[in-house]
């Protein structure tokens, strides 16, 4: 459903992010995609929700050119990718529930659906007492949790999360991979880019290993090996 | 579906516009200054433009016709006068009036109206009061009079025109006209100038704090209106709000400044200048100040949605 046919992105000659990628992603599938920082992990999200664009190369979301996609259009793509952040990137001035709210809101989803649809995803994510809380009222591990919340209320085909779990402490970290690993049991694709050792290690999901902005390994049941 | 967008949008413009209290107070009172300064312009204008006008409708040319000179002759150059397009109007004054306009003058001075008395006759003559649209505009009049055929000569019915006495004081005072009002008009300008760019740098200001929600809401699927329409009711808000603030304290600020106004020149009071055309004003502040806002959310915005 994912695809990068031969992805280059390179900011200046001596900054070149992606070098000649090309890797699929099927259908409920959890891909984690590894390696030291400026490996190109966060470029290669980028790409995908065309935050940023190629400079050579195509790619392909369920057989969609994302880089033809119009200014309009591109909305709608997000629409069908739920996105979860290392820095959580909720809203601060709108409490978790409209955080959650917001994404649905956006999408042009009927009232009804959202006041059934936000209290569901904020149980699942364990969050039910803190529904009308403000993110800086909120601990990392429960910013994430809403971060997540927000990214699945939308149903969307695949969740891309940019190392989750880079700014939580291991008693977080796990339990947002927990959700994660349901998420991905429901059905929903999970593309993550992450440097946690014990996360990868515990997954035994495919991992896609990058260093210098190419991929050096593609393992079915991966560990963590650089 | 239109609806429901219409009506989020309006909610989360609300919402935030209550919830970033202070950064919406900042901007608030930004806009109230440069409301006010716009407003205080209006009143200016209003005190200036009738003190010219007053001082204007002062400036006129006489021309004294001789003792002997038919009245019939008298209302035939009046009519010639009053078929030029530079003519305002043209005030005829009999000799008879003439007289009693002098001795109402001067009846408190004996000796004039012994004097006068001592001739017996009238010695006034008639007096066609000639005012100009123009200030600018009297040198022609004079001019045509000078050379109208029957005027001039031996046998002209005219005595004098005292156009070329006063030609000084009316050259000046035209000058003082024209330019109290292109100085005035360019203050304006300058100062309507100054108080938009800050209202506006304001409120580029009070967006660029909220750059990385724009690029989050982009993120997570919002489309470019439905993340700008908040901003763009915060704006309405803000302008609305500001404009009442701005006609509220106007009401202590002319009521005390009215009597002074009233003293100056023209005798317009600017209290009751404000009352009468309160709701012009109100709607001119309030169309400047939402406009201002929205135009300035617009912009701003744009920049970070870029995402």
């Amino acid at each position: 459903m994912i695809y990068f046919d031969k992805v280059s992105k390179i900011y200046s000659p001596s900054s070149i992010a992606l070098d000649d990628v090309s890797f699929a992603v099927e259908p409920k599938e959890f891909v984690s995609i590894v390696g030291q920082s400026g490996a190109g992990k966060t470029t290669l999200l980028k790409l995908l929700i065309a935050e940023e664009r190629p400079s050579d190369g195509k790619i392909f979301f369920e057989s969609i050119d994302v880089n033809e996609l119009k200014k309009k259009d591109l909305s709608l793509l997000r629409r069908k990718i739920g996105m979860v952040f290392q820095d959580f990137r909720l809203l601060p001035n709108k409490t978790a529930y409209e955080n959650i709210a917001f994404a649905m809101e956006a999408a042009g989803r009927m009232d009804e659906e959202i006041e059934e649809s936000v209290p569901q995803v904020l149980e699942l994510v364990n969050l039910t007492d803190k529904t009308w809380s403000f993110p800086h009222e909120l601990s990392g591990g429960e910013k994430q949790r809403v971060a997540i919340a927000r990214a699945l209320v939308i149903q969307p085909d695949v969740i891309i999360a940019d190392e989750p779990t880079g700014n939580l402490d291991p008693l977080n970290t796990w339990e947002i991979i927990q959700i994660l690993r349901k998420i991905n049991d429901m059905g929903t694709t999970v593309l993550m880019a992450t440097h946690n050792k014990s996360v990868i290690d515990s997954l035994g999901k495919r991992v896609i290993t990058m260093e210098k902005g190419k991929i050096i390994r593609d393992d079915k049941e991966g560990r963590y090996i650089l | 579906m239109l609806w429901t967008k219409i009506k989020r949008v309006t909610k989360a413009g609300v919402v935030n516009f209550l919830r970033n209290g202070w950064v919406s107070l900042a901007t608030v009172l930004v806009t109230v200054v440069a409301l006010f300064t716009i407003g205080s312009l209006i009143f200016a204008r209003a005190i200036l433009s009738t003190a010219l006008d007053q001082l204007q409708d002062k400036v006129d040319v006489s021309v004294y016709f001789k003792t002997n000179a038919g009245e019939a002759d008298i209302l035939s150059v009046k009519d010639k006068l009053e078929k030029l397009g530079e003519v305002k109007a043209v005030e005829y004054v009999s000799r008879e009036q003439a007289l009693n306009n002098f001795v109402e003058r001067h009846k408190d001075n004996t000796l004039i109206v012994q004097s006068l008395s001592e001739i017996g006759d009238n010695p006034l003559g008639a007096v066609l009061n000639v005012k100009a649209k123009e200030t600018s505009q009297y040198e022609s009049i004079a001019n045509f009079l000078g050379n109208s055929s029957d005027l001039v000569g031996d046998n002209s019915i005219i005595d004098k025109i005292n156009y070329h006495q006063n030609k000084v004081v009316i050259d000046k005072l035209t000058k003082i006209f024209d330019s109290t009002r292109n100085l005035g008009a360019s203050i304006s300008l300058i100062l309507i100038f100054i108080s938009i760019l800050v209202t506006f740098n304001t409120i580029r200001l009070a967006i660029y704090t909220a750059r990385e929600e724009i690029g989050v809401m982009r993120l997570v699927g919002a489309s470019e209106r439905f993340v700008n329409g908040p901003f763009v009711i915060e704006g309405v808000l803000m302008g609305a709000i500001a404009s009442v603030i701005a006609m509220v304290i106007f009401y202590p600020f002319t009521l005390w400044l009215g009597p002074a106004t009233e003293g100056f020149l023209s005798g317009v009071n600017i209290y009751q200048y404000y009352l009468s055309n309160f709701f012009e004003i109100f709607l001119i502040l309030l169309f400047v100040g939402m406009g201002l806002g929205v135009f300035s959310s617009l912009i701003a915005v744009r920049r970070y949605l870029k995402v």
